[in-house]
């Protein structure tokens, strides 16, 4: 198969092609020597990195058990404290990493479909979208600042909430701070896995036959996803109906 | 390698269900259920992320061992949270079957719950 002519870069399986033809190393470029098939080393990679969220599950875990504790404890106050957070600005977030996960999804999905392009377009957005969620949790955390409900330095005990309960409602505001924040530097990370997925799906190196990377960062980003779905309801919407 | 490759109206579909469930957590929040009002709230977040997990993260067309690591996680998760939390309700318990007399009870620290200026 002559390597010339081509703009576009020839992909695993024009490359695994030529080289089964040449009789070198006759399999799948992207196929690693101590596995059989493509279809065991991506069932190995995604058993690996469900493995990881498992972790991660039980890392944020760990915080949500602390949130309940502290819940059941101070119900009263944590509505208050809820209720000083946005709600808009949290149910936009919302959306916006919802949307960010069918992105993802399509980004996946357009290298199932042989379509090099359209997996950087659909990975462009996602870094938009999640960039987005970041800049607003950063107004929000100004926000807080600003209000005097930011921790070590904050002043709980302004009669925002009820007298003597300026404890637990910093309580509230220190897993707020902790658990969104963690998550945001989870974001962080996974925008920066991101962008270094765009250079080798621009330069052809995903296709029909392999994409592991794009998927196993796709599950970190739905992850990440899904710690916020439950982060929403538990820190934005306690005191909704309250006063 | 036969993939499933979902369609593009499937994805669509799930990201407008999703929508759709945080319109209604945060509408439902706004109503005053009392107790009725988190069981809601988890129900619902757990059915977003089950969404989630099923199709977005591929894992309805998964091997049975990724779907075993799945709901593992979620056990232990339970687990943590279940015990966790046992263990706080419990608490004073060994005293009262043993009959001991009942301590003075601490004094609610303001806000906890027991504490007699909270609504």
């Amino acid at each position: 198969m002559s390597s010339s002519a081509s703009a576009a870069p020839a992909s695993p399986s024009e490359i695994a092609a030529s080289l089964a033809k040449a009789g070198v190393h006759d399999h799948h470029p992207a196929l690693q020597h101590h596995f059989d098939t493509l279809a065991q080393q991506k069932e190995s990679a995604t058993l690996g990195m469900w493995m990881f969220l498992v972790t991660e599950v039980l890392f944020f875990g760990g915080l949500f058990a602390t949130y309940v504790i502290y819940r059941l404890r101070f119900p009263g106050v944590f509505a208050e404290a809820s209720h000083k957070l946005n709600v808009i600005a949290g149910g936009f977030n919302t959306a916006v990493l919802i949307c960010s996960s069918l992105t993802m999804a399509l980004a996946i999905r357009s290298a199932q479909v042989d379509r090099r392009k359209a997996i950087v377009f659909w990975l462009i957005l996602t870094v938009f979208l999640g960039s987005t969620f970041l800049g607003v949790k950063a107004y929000e955390y100004h926000h807080k600042y600003v209000e005097h409900l930011w921790p070590f330095t904050g002043d709980f005990d302004r009669g925002e909430f009820t007298p003597g309960h300026g404890r637990a409602a910093q309580i509230f505001f220190s897993l707020y701070f902790v658990m969104t924040g963690i998550h945001a530097l989870h974001m962080v990370i996974g925008i920066g896995l991101l962008i270094w997925l765009m250079f080798p799906s621009w330069r052809g190196r995903f296709d029909s036959t392999y994409h592991n990377p794009l998927e196993m960062t796709g599950l970190y980003w739905h992850f990440v996803d899904i710690v916020w779905i439950f982060l929403f309801p538990l820190l934005y919407l306690l005191g909704a109906h309250a006063r | 390698m036969p993939e499933h490759v979902s369609s593009v109206k499937s994805y669509v579909g799930i990201f407008l269900a999703l929508l759709v469930l945080t319109g209604i957590t945060v509408w439902v929040a706004e109503l005053d259920l009392g107790a009725a009002n988190d069981v809601v709230a988890l129900v619902i977040a757990v059915t977003k992320g089950t969404l989630v997990v099923l199709f977005f993260m591929h894992v309805k067309y998964s091997t049975r061992l990724t779907k075993l690591t799945v709901i593992g996680a979620f056990l232990w998760l339970i687990l943590l949270i279940g015990i966790t939390l046992s263990d706080y309700a419990s608490r004073g318990a060994s005293d009262r079957v043993r009959g001991a007399p009942p301590e003075q009870p601490m004094q609610p620290i303001a806000g906890e719950i027991g504490d007699p200026g909270v609504r």
